[in-house]
């Protein structure tokens, strides 16, 4: 039973990406929207929890929201796969359910 | 597949309104279905028809109501949030005293049981919020 867990603050604002990767299973998915992409940026402060997680966890980030933050995909930590919303909307078909953490 | 979906931010808020609106229309338009929008706590304010946005800018209450009407979605307003922040049709209007009612065309207000019903009946709940 796999799990696509959203989050959509910034880990510098919340503490929401980190809660969620203390509790995601592995075989997990997590999908980073809104100000969560910023989650998804390499050498930042944040950027360890997600690299560790990555070994059994899958990542996603929003593309339209790294577009209208003005980041750019090479600034994102290796291995993080952009998805629009056909996408968002296919990861939470494969998965057996969507947990948001708000 | 069936989704049902949750609201609790208003409006120009932040961004829920929005992410939820574009997941919906891509669900939509890969052949799935939405089996209702249930909009919760500060998210009731999608549901005003009172709202005027500049003319350059989205208006997310009209843009629930023509989506609605093309998809004949279910657009439920939960009651006792909306009482508290002033979203009445003409019988909430009527039975809590009020001049008016507000609600946009194509939202209904009801209980929490339709977000019980939309989590029981669907296949998916997804939640976009604050």
């Amino acid at each position: 039973m796999a799990t696509l867990h959203t989050v959509n603050k910034s880990p510098t604002d919340r503490n929401t990406l980190e809660a969620c990767l203390r509790l995601a299973k592995g075989g997990s998915s997590v999908l980073m929207i809104e100000d969560g992409v910023y989650g998804a940026l390499k050498g930042t402060q944040k950027s360890g929890i997600v690299e560790d997680a990555m070994k059994d966890i899958k990542f996603y980030v929003l593309g339209g929201d790294l577009k209208a933050r003005g980041i750019e995909e090479n600034k994102l930590i290796d291995g993080v796969n952009v998805v629009d919303y056909a996408g968002f909307v296919n990861l939470a078909t494969e998965n057996d359910r969507v947990q948001s953490w708000l | 597949m069936k989704f049902g979906i949750q609201i609790n931010e208003g409006p120009y808020t932040h961004e829920a309104s929005d992410t939820a609106y574009h997941f919906i229309k891509a669900a939509l338009d890969n052949g799935h279905e939405i089996f209702r929008i249930f909009f919760y706590h500060d998210g009731v304010h999608n549901g005003t028809r009172l709202t005027a946005p500049p003319q350059d800018d989205r208006n997310i209450v009209n843009r629930w109501t023509e989506l609605a009407e093309k998809h004949d979605l279910d657009l439920v307003v939960c009651v006792a949030a909306a009482q508290r922040r002033g979203i009445a049709d003409a019988d909430e209007a009527k039975r809590n005293g009020k001049d008016t009612d507000n609600i946009a065309p194509g939202f209904r207000i009801s209980g929490l049981g339709q977000l019980i019903e939309a989590g029981i009946q669907s296949d998916r709940l997804l939640v976009f919020g604050d």
